[in-house]
């Protein structure tokens, strides 16, 4: 299917060795898209806690399941202008996703877990969930240059 | 991820490398626990210098050693945080229960 934007298609195991591989090539994606250094760290940090979640939740640590990893140029509307973003969309045919848990979690509470979820919210600029024909999709935005306030939004 | 233990008077000092994720940082917590938990060594210590990438399971990981060490009443230490490490603590808005030190040397006299 010929997709207007799109830069990168990977068809990925959720198997968590895989994890590393995204990284680098996220990481020289974001850098020749010409993100900033913080910028293209934040964003390979928020898609790597993305495919962690979809490997331990969705699919409950089976490391054989099918995850689609889109990455597109896009133009996305913000307060009336059209700016310039990378978008990310993961699917992925796992369980589905508890929607009020994408919430998050207050992080006064020090214990390890839930962070992911913080992470990917911190790290994007838009975060929204569908879950379609059994089937989960993450759409993830990260603005080229990123409007204030930098605050992810969810959907459904 | 690489991990190595150097024992010093009463200290672990662990030397970690590459990246911790998802699929190492089991490799990481089960040294530190069994350091804290079963040794109770008294004071142990993370050199984080080479230490390329960590993710929530990492910082999970740091968390669960640090609690195992307020458990035994040991001091639990990290140092040799470079950028993407220092980023990422801050993001998870942990980096104040840590006790961080810059040197091997600090972190072995503090």
């Amino acid at each position: 299917m010929n997709r207007p934007g799109l830069l990168l298609k990977m068809e990925l195991r959720s198997n968590p060795e895989t994890l590393c591989v995204v990284r680098g090539a996220l990481l020289q994606l974001a850098e020749h898209l010409g993100f900033p250094e913080s910028e293209c760290r934040a964003v390979v940090l928020g898609v790597d806690e993305a495919l962690t979640n979809i490997i331990r939740h969705a699919y409950g640590g089976s490391a054989d399941q099918p995850i689609e990893v889109v990455f597109s140029r896009i133009q996305e509307a913000w307060r009336g202008a059209n700016r310039e973003a990378l978008e990310i969309v993961l699917v992925d045919q796992g369980k589905k996703v508890d929607s009020a848990k994408l919430a998050g979690r207050a992080l006064e509470d020090v214990r390890p877990g839930g962070l992911g979820l913080h992470f990917i919210r911190e790290t994007m600029d838009a975060v929204e969930f569908r879950h379609t024909n059994g089937r989960n999709q993450l759409r993830l935005v990260k603005f080229l240059s990123v409007p204030e306030p930098h605050k992810g939004s969810q959907g459904e | 991820m690489q991990i190595s233990a150097r024992n010093l008077d009463k200290t672990t000092i662990f030397d970690i490398s590459g990246d911790i994720d998802l699929a190492t940082s089991p490799a990481l917590r089960k040294p530190l626990l069994r350091e804290l938990r079963e040794l109770r060594t008294p004071r142990v210590i993370l050199n984080l210098k080479a230490v390329r990438y960590i993710d929530s399971s990492g910082v999970a990981s740091l968390v669960e050693g640090l609690k195992a060490s307020r458990d035994v009443g040991s001091r639990f230490i990290l140092f040799g945080l470079n950028t993407t490490v220092r980023e990422v603590l801050q993001l998870s808005k942990l980096v104040k229960i840590f006790e961080i030190c810059e040197t091997e040397e600090q972190a072995t006299t503090a």
